[in-house]
């Protein structure tokens, strides 16, 4: 019989009721007595200057109460990126000022440059299309292509920078010449061009903002779609708009989804803040779906040549890569991390391989800006590296099994050191390639294929063994790394009187199921009832600290948090115990939810000591001093990293190169998983979000910088039909060796795993059907492109 | 701004509305049902869907004035009376059918105006049912999984094959 609650059970989402019956409240749910509504006006081409702005034009019209250009925030800070990349000569990245409104020159189709905030949104809205109206921009040439802009010194995004790089990183360039001697002496070379797609995050719940001053005390409020509160707060005050930290108060309520776009400060949000004091009023704000296209921060969007040196039986010796990753027209906050860190020391994926070297030129476009997207970096490394190894596989004529099994780290040899910077702490790699083999029935693929073939379609199998680094850490070392942040968590753990318990999070759940994952931690760690522990987060107010969530980070890092400082609980509860049973407190022990005198019958239940904390009766208050509550910051020694096999299954019709995905399975290591339901549903939701870019979603921009998918009628979102049910699996776990829990991430693994075994077995479906001559096709595998390579 | 009747869940209701309202801002923001969410305004999405006359439709994309008179259901009616969770939103529990819970709604509106149609789908069926609303945390696996499961039919093992 499983279990229904405490540490590894499938304990059903309490948070799901509110969400059921229509009562959760997302930050456009909220009415604020005296609301006005803030429209913003965005550049409608993607670079030009702004030679005038004629707001007397919609001053007079019904409703309007203010107007706010680029003019009113020239004098306050711009929105910072988080990470200081250095490029190969040593000289730091070029950063230019992301202001709240754009001033001066427009840079991308969405760009703000404006705002209108009126009695009601229809009216913001009507006088917001009269100022664009109103709006002289001297349109220039929209730099859209990365490698024509670097190439081009005379048209410049910034005016400032004349190549248009950002940097240009090298990672280890100490290692650079002794790759390129491996590549050279290896036997056979593989090289591959590829591009990872730019992807357009599209959580559901637009992004909204409502900004709020209070003159009596001089205090903000900002009730916003946030990922991570305090991180916007850090922002917003320090960077931006120089508010004391302690007169701004965030707020992210019920958030519908983020994916990383939401990890970001955008300049709405210091748009209501200002309009709210201004007008002493509060200011809302909402996106548009196709506002969402133009303005949230896209992710992916590299271009690699990626070559792979081995010997003619497969062993990987070195690996090269040099990309060209497009970070639009501004910085958003971890866009420099992303293809970098996060990208470049993941480059020796899951393999035994002794020389790696990466090179990552960044690039300024008049496009979005581009940052951390679901996988962040992990899964343009993995999708690299899982294509080479692939087309290894085909031009020497071996088994893409057989090769990852050659290649992969062994068990014996962790924790390993790899040639590009990280120390993978555990893992068994053989073991979730062995259980994908078994749980997809590799052995049987044949007889399928040759179902599929009577019904004129080409089957392929594809494969990709993958890991990943998350939950980023240590803070020493990323701070050496160019990070403006730590990136630890914090947790408070509120014991009351009566015994319930209050744990305020860092982490932040948009999705992810943290009000009940983490009090069954909390229930199994105290011996008590999971429904007595509430989780508190969202709230910069409310919680001592948080990073927030992102980079599956959650429950590795602020889980870890809760977990210290329920120990810290604990610890203090023994010291009450021995009190109030007359022992030393070396004597106590607990477990099941009471401290006990060892040896004895003597013992105190958890809620006595709480009440006894509360009202100190008896009670040691010479040494002690009341109340039950503990706060834990935690700064994790390492990554976590979990690993996998995808194993994908798919059809083409080859009269029309429509690629359908018919199974996917996935066998995973993601340590002790806390709640096998919430853990299958991350991977599942992370296969839906692969496969849609693997198979679905291109962002496409015309060479005039127009967005030409900026609605769901252009941008293709995996829908029920486009998908299959997943097989997955965690039963080979190893449990990380440095946090208290054993966990790993799991939020990204799908995202990152699952586009290169669904590419690959498109050039399987191929190969098979005797199309031997395609080696590779971009994604997404569209009817079109599939149509074309097997027709080339 | 005139006052636009109509029964939602239930009960008689009035509020104003211009010729442009919405029936989404009309229920959003004339009744405060914010239940029902707006996630793209091109009928693509189905974050909005409401039942009008038992029929599932998409609240964004209908005038309030044009379903003045009409019986409209939203998510906020769909539990039992006594307040427990209805046959579809419990399946969507049970299953993990949700995750942040935005399109949620849509979803369950969807589900019930499905089953009200077809009560015992395939797989098939429901996938081409659930096409118009759009899902980005689930991967629709236990979407679909709670959706067999509301039908009565026995989703692990339909899963599984």
């Amino acid at each position: 019989m499983p279990k229904d609650t405490g540490i590894g059970a499938s304990t059903k989402r309490r948070e799901d009721v509110r969400f059921l019956t229509g009562r959760g409240v997302y930050t456009d749910d909220l009415t604020m007595f005296g609301q006005a509504h803030a429209v913003m006006v965005r550049s409608t081409v993607a670079h030009g200057r702004i030679v005038s702005i004629d707001t007397a034009a919609v001053e007079a019209m019904p409703g309007v109460l203010a107007v706010f250009t680029g003019e009113d925030f020239k004098d306050v800070g711009g929105n910072p990126a988080g990470w200081l990349i250095n490029s190969r000569d040593g000289t730091p990245m070029r950063e230019p000022k992301r202001p709240v409104l754009a001033h001066g020159k427009v840079r991308h189709v969405g760009d703000a440059y404006a705002a209108v905030i009126a009695e009601s949104y229809a009216q913001a809205k009507d006088a917001a299309q009269v100022l664009s109206d109103a709006t002289v921009i001297e349109e220039l040439p929209a730099i859209i292509d990365m490698k024509a802009a670097a190439a081009d010194a005379s048209n410049r995004v910034h005016d400032e920078i004349p190549d248009n790089i950002c940097f240009d990183w090298g990672w280890i360039e100490d290692n650079r010449a002794a790759v390129d001697e491996a590549m050279k002496s290896a036997p056979h070379v593989v090289t591959l061009e590829l591009t990872n797609n730019r992807l357009v995050p599209n959580a559901m719940e637009p992004r909204a903002s409502i900004g709020e001053y209070f003159p009596g005390t001089g205090d903000y409020k900002l009730t916003t779609t946030s990922q991570n509160p305090h991180l916007t707060r850090l922002l917003v005050c320090a960077f931006v708009m120089g508010i004391p930290e302690n007169k701004l108060q965030v707020v992210a309520p019920d958030v519908g989804g983020g994916f990383g776009s939401k990890i970001y400060h955008y300049g709405e949000e210091a748009l209501v803040l200002a309009a709210a004091k201004r007008l002493g009023r509060p200011v809302r704000w909402t996106a548009e779906r196709t506002e969402s296209f133009l303005s949230d921060a896209h992710g992916r969007d590299h271009v690699t040549k990626i070559e792979l040196g081995c010997t003619k039986q497969g062993d990987i010796l070195a690996i090269r890569t040099e990309t060209y990753a497009n970070v639009g027209a501004y910085l958003s906050n971890f866009s420099t991390a992303t293809p970098t860190f996060l990208h470049g020391t993941l480059m020796a994926g899951p393999y035994k391989v002794p020389h790696v070297y990466v090179n990552v030129k960044t690039v300024f476009t008049n496009t979005a800006p581009v940052d951390a997207y679901r996988g962040a970096g992990r899964p343009e490394a993995t999708y690299s590296i899982e294509r080479v190894v692939d087309k290894m596989c085909r031009e020497l004529n071996l088994d893409p099994f057989e090769v990852r099994r050659r290649n992969l780290l062994t068990p014996d040899q962790f924790p390993y050191t790899t040639p590009v910077g990280l120390v993978y702490d555990t893992g068994n790699y053989q073991a979730t390639l062995d259980k994908a083999v078994e749980l997809a029935d590799v052995a049987g693929f044949e007889a399928r294929r040759a179902e599929s073939a009577r019904r004129g379609k080409l089957r392929g199998m594809g494969l990709s063994t993958w890991i990943e680094a998350c939950g980023i850490a240590p803070s020493h070392l990323v701070g050496v790394l160019g990070a403006r942040v730590g990136l630890y968590d914090a947790a408070t753990v509120r014991v009351n009187a009566t015994g319930t318990i209050s744990v305020m999070t860092g982490a932040h759940s948009h999705g992810q199921g943290h009000e009940t994952v983490f009090p069954q931690i909390v229930a199994e760690k105290l011996g008590i009832d999971a429904s007595s522990v509430e989780i508190v987060h969202g709230d910069t107010a409310k919680i001592p600290f948080g990073m927030g969530s992102y980079g599956s980070r959650s429950l590795a890092v602020a889980g870890s948090a809760m977990d210290r400082a329920i120990d810290k609980i604990i610890a203090k509860g023994k010291k009450i115990a021995a009190h109030m049973l007359e022992a030393a407190e070396g004597d106590i022990t607990f477990a099941d939810g009471k401290f006990s005198v060892a040896g004895t019958d003597k013992a105190k239940t958890f809620g006595e000591i709480a009440f006894s904390a509360y009202v100190p009766h008896n009670y040691p208050l010479e040494t002690l001093e009341p109340g039950l509550e503990e706060t834990a910051f935690y700064d994790p020694a390492n990554f976590t990293y979990p690993a996998g096999a995808y194993i994908c299954e798919v059809e083409v019709d080859e009269g029309t190169g429509k690629v359908d995905v018919v199974s996917f399975t996935c066998a995973d290591d993601f340590g002790n998983v806390m709640n096998p339901m919430i853990v299958e549903g991350q991977v599942h939701g992370g296969v839906g979000q692969g496969i849609g870019q693997a198979v679905l979603e291109s962002t496409s921009y015309d060479e005039n910088g127009q967005l030409l998918t900026g609605s769901y009628m252009d941008y293709a979102m995996p829908r029920a039909d486009d998908v299959p049910f997943y097989t997955v699996d965690h039963s080979c776990a190893t449990p990380c060796t440095h946090n208290p829990l054993g966990v790993k991430g799991c939020g990204e693994a799908g995202a990152i795993g699952s586009p290169p075994a669904v590419v690959n077995a498109v050039i399987d479906a191929l190969h098979r059907g005797g199309h031997t001559h395609v080696s590779h096709i971009d994604m997404p595998v569209s009817p079109n492109r599939v149509w074309q390579a097997m027709n080339a | 701004m005139t006052n636009v009747t109509m029964t939602v869940n239930g009960k008689s209701v009035s509020a104003p509305a211009e010729g442009r309202t919405l029936l989404v801002e009309y229920l959003r923001t004339g009744l405060g049902l914010t239940g029902t969410h707006v996630g793209c305004d091109t009928s693509q999405c189905g974050a909005c869907v409401v039942h009008v006359d038992g029929r599932a439709v998409k609240s964004c994309t209908v005038f309030a004035m044009d379903v003045e008179g009409s019986d409209v259901r939203t998510i906020e009616g769909m539990a039992n009376a006594d307040g427990s969770l209805g046959v579809v939103q419990q399946a969507f529990q049970d299953h993990h059918g949700l995750q942040c819970g935005f399109c949620t709604p849509g979803m369950v509106m969807t589900t019930a105006a499905l089953l009200a149609e077809n009560p015992r789908p395939s797989e098939a069926e429901v996938r081409h049912g659930l096409e118009g609303n759009i899902c980005r945390c689930t991967g629709y696996h236990n979407i679909v999984k709670a959706v067999l499961a509301a039908s009565g039919q026995d989703a692990d093992a339909i899963a599984a094959q």
